[in-house]
């Protein structure tokens, strides 16, 4: 069995010293192996954005697409060969900006993939532009005079697509990110596990001090039940968002895959393409 | 006897007219006839004139007529739109509810039926279509039998209740108006067809048919018109051998989802129109640059913007050779028979998997809409090939490197691998890289990635990259064409010859890259060149001058109005030039 040594790389991060994105990667690479998987099983495809950079970092089969795409890509690796395990990955600018409208689909449509957000409130690729997880009044070098639109929640936003799973993690909890991910690679369905993923060369406002002062562990919180989404939406609610930990789980949901009428438990990939002269000519048939 | 006539139906939309043509023309299917089918619809579910005219032979037919034989109309509309068609001796069928009358200065026969009166007698107006159908096959004089069968295929899973009704309806119809008419039409019958059963079908079932055929197993997409029918004949098909189609929230979502699917080592397309090949064109790109095999179908319509979302109309070409941003491998190629649209999807997985590149499929909408009688589809020649993907897990590889995913070879194909091989383990991204898939801003390796991608096509050509008929050493008249046109030319050469014209013709099936050579000496041997395309600029023209030149030969015929040409256009046009 491998081990998480296993699932790195030769490869030196580009990311900035500090960069909360190094532990979410650490945690990936231990989740991996601690749910079992060898290197070959797992493919993670990820956006553009300092934190698309993840997959080349990863000892994994690995996608590095185009702004925004993760999602559907990584869909379509997951229909190809449902036999993998496929980890999505990106910042809060390509899962809520651009990509926002596959993130909400990819809930809806519940294929059992992992989808792991590094939200850090900050265009930092761009060198320092406002994302839709700025607070209002963030002051970027799009917003000099502080951004003046509404901040999203993916949480919220999340719950009401009917999301199978939903968790927040801190990058610098190596612990609780790296079971919640385990969790999430368990979870027979779509995962969300949204990371704050603090940028240290951009955003001097969402530090690492910050988060610590300002995040509330569902730990403190024995009686929490997460399979209760009513439950779930309020504890959002109340905390303005800024939890960490297994926020809703519904195990009971079927998954895409296991719903497609007709789709085989064998990755397709693995199935033979040639038809049959029996099969193509009772195709013809309904054209006569 | 004649050897051809054509019969157009006209209505209100949500009126029957696609439910009457569909079970006309499989009764003319049976018996053995040629048919050639053209819709003409509106972007709306109910009301608005539609209709649909279905040219009928005992030969091989590959083009609407100029002119109509028999009409059938449900409205005074359909017969003010369309009686100018009408050939001197021709016949309208129409509904006596709402008093019809032939427009002044056309000479057709008028048979007035009480098709709703016939229709609501028997239970419900709905059933009017059939009364109609009924009385224009009656007045051909075709075997009523053949016609009730195809009734009972429309309706059988209705139960045999309303089957009956149906018939009822249909025979009511054919007696009336063979009361009037004092018997079938002694002008309008058809010689016998040979009997044989032929294929008929729509270009976008042909293509559907052909992915199923090429070993596709997954699609995403987006509904559009005139695409959507790829994806309904799928979602019923694929599930049978395990696939699947997904109907994603976009078409980047399509594109880029048949993107991972192909990286994930199944053969997936996706389909669509103008509008949404425009929104996946950065995807291409990334097929492009990760060698990521990639088929998307371009069902083209009227553009730019909606544009005429249900009209002919072939100008596509340019965005899809050149839409992308920055350099890329890519094939384009443009069906010109229902024929082709099947065999294209194989061949075209096929090179997508050979070359590793994205291949897209332009339709037109008259290709991808218009019904016709198809020559028989061979199963022998379904070959797949999916060039150089490895199988089975590999052996480990040296200290321990990565796949060379990218590996320079002397085709520029590199061995590929998908996701779940042991030792397959690579990089890729759409971001400039060395062999093992890792992003490299190196000066030397960017040259040498670009060379390896883009010299992997210059050798690309697919069967019959063009397709001439050239009987004439040097030809009056050279025409070049793309897409459903083909047939249309070929009748309007018909008449060019007896006017002592003489002329060939060739069909560009491969946009990009362009075969350049194949098309040269046919240039330089004729007189004088026409290209004919369904555009405004002359796309295929610029195409040709672009890359081969004979500015001063080529003259340009230009159809943009949103309907297909007629065989008399081209001929007109022609004996002008001469």
């Amino acid at each position: 069995m491998a081990t998480f040594k296993e699932f790195r790389n030769n490869v030196k991060p580009n990311w900035c010293p500090g960069c909360g994105d190094f532990s979410v990667q650490a945690a990936i690479q231990r989740a991996a192996a601690n749910v079992g998987l060898e290197p070959e099983q797992l493919a993670v495809i990820s956006g553009i954005g300092c934190s698309g950079r993840i997959s080349g970092y990863i000892n994994a089969y690995g996608l590095h697409g185009i702004h925004g795409r993760s999602l559907p890509i990584a869909q379509g690796v997951k229909l190809a060969n449902r036999e993998l395990t496929v980890i999505a990955s990106g910042g809060d600018g390509d899962g809520f900006a651009i990509g926002m409208g596959h993130t909400v689909h990819a809930i809806r449509r519940n294929l059992d993939i992992t989808y792991i957000v590094m939200d850090n409130q900050i265009y930092g690729l761009t060198k320092g532009q406002t994302s839709p997880r700025s607070a209002e009044g963030f002051k970027t070098k799009s917003t000099p005079e502080g951004s003046i639109e509404t901040t999203l929640s993916p949480l919220e936003i999340a719950l009401s697509a009917g999301a199978t799973f939903v968790a927040q993690s801190f990058s610098s909890d190596l612990k609780q990110l790296t079971s919640l991910i385990e969790q999430g690679l368990n979870h027979k369905g779509f995962s969300l596990i949204n990371v704050f993923s603090p940028c240290v060369t951009f955003n001097k406002i969402n530090t690492y001090d910050w988060f610590k002062e300002n995040i509330v562990n569902l730990e403190q919180f024995p009686d929490y039940d997460p399979s209760n989404r009513i439950a779930a939406m309020t504890k959002i609610m109340e905390t303005n968002g800024m939890l960490t930990g297994l926020i809703y789980q519904n195990k009971e949901r079927k998954s895409y895959e296991q719903l497609a009428v007709g789709f085989k438990e064998q990755g397709l990939a693995k199935q033979d393409l040639q038809l049959s002269r029996e099969d193509f000519d009772k195709l013809l048939t309904e054209f006569k | 006897m004649i050897s051809q006539l054509s019969w157009k139906i006209g209505g209100q939309q949500g009126e029957g007219v696609e439910s009457t043509d569909r079970i006309f023309s499989t009764a003319l299917n049976r018996l053995g006839y040629y048919l050639y089918g053209y819709r003409h619809f509106s972007s709306r579910i109910k009301g608005g004139h539609t209709n649909n005219k279905i040219r009928i032979s005992t030969k091989p037919i590959r083009a609407i007529s100029d002119d109509l034989d028999i009409l059938v109309a449900f409205d005074q509309e359909s017969i003010d739109l369309n009686a100018s068609e009408l050939r001197p001796g021709g016949v309208v069928v129409a509904d006596a509810k709402f008093s019809p009358t032939i427009p002044e200065g056309v000479q057709a026969r008028l048979f007035a039926v009480p098709i709703t009166a016939i229709a609501e007698e028997l239970g419900t107006s709905l059933m009017k279509n059939m009364v109609a159908s009924g009385a224009s096959w009656g007045l051909l004089g075709l075997p009523m039998e053949v016609f009730n069968k195809a009734v009972e295929e429309e309706f059988g899973r209705k139960g045999p209740a309303i089957v009956e009704k149906n018939v009822e309806a249909v025979r009511r119809g054919a007696e009336f108006v063979l009361e009037q008419a004092g018997g079938p039409l002694d002008d309008f019958k058809l010689e016998d067809a040979d009997g044989k059963q032929k294929l008929f079908m729509i270009g976008n079932e042909a293509m559907a048919l052909g992915c199923v055929a090429a070993g596709c197993r997954l699609m995403a997409a987006y509904p559009i018109t005139p695409a959507s029918e790829i994806m309904e004949y799928l979602i019923k098909k694929l599930p049978k051998f395990g696939g699947t189609v997904v109907q994603t929230e976009d078409e980047i979502a399509a594109v880029t989802m048949a993107i991972g699917a192909n990286y994930g080592g199944v053969r997936t397309m996706t389909a669509s129109a103008g509008p949404g090949l425009a929104l996946m064109m950065e995807a291409i790109g990334l097929s492009g640059m990760t060698e990521t095999p990639l088929v998307i179908v371009d069902t083209q319509r009227g553009g730019p913007s909606t544009g005429l979302p249900t009209k002919q109309e072939q100008s596509d070409i340019n965005a899809l050779i050149y839409g992308t941003h920055g350099e890329i491998p890519k094939l384009v190629v443009a069906p010109s028979t229902i024929e082709e649209c099947f065999y294209d999807m194989i061949e075209g997985f096929n090179i997508s998997e050979q070359y590793q590149i994205p291949v897209i499929i332009a339709t037109d909408l008259q290709l991808s809409l218009g019904k016709q009688t198809s020559d028989a589809l061979d199963y022998d020649k379904i070959v797949i090939n999916r060039g150089k993907l490895l199988t089975g897990d590999l052996p480990p590889n040296e200290d321990n490197r990565l796949f060379k995913r990218y590996e320079w070879t002397e085709d520029g194909v590199s061995p590929r691998v998908i996701p779940g091989m042991k030792n397959g383990i690579h990089h890729v991204t759409g971001v400039e890289h060395d062999q093992e898939g890792r992003p490299s801003e190196n000066a030397l390796n960017r040259e040498k990635m670009m060379d390896k991608r883009l010299g992997k096509i210059s050798q690309l050509r697919v069967t019959n990259a063009i397709k001439a008929d050239a009987p004439n050493e040097n030809p009056d008249i050279l025409i070049i064409a793309m897409g459903s046109t083909g047939g249309t030319i070929e009748e309007a050469r018909t008449r060019l010859t007896a006017d002592g014209i003489t002329t060939n013709q060739i069909m560009v099936r491969q946009m990009h890259p362009f075969p350049s050579e194949m098309l040269q000496p046919h240039l330089e041997a004729a007189k004088q060149i026409v290209v004919m395309e369904n555009n405004a600029t002359g796309q295929l023209s610029n195409l040709i001058k672009q890359n081969i030149g004979y500015h001063h030969k080529i003259r340009n015929l230009l159809k943009y109005d949103g309907t297909p040409f007629l065989p008399s256009e081209i001929h007109k046009a022609c004996k002008e030039l001469n």
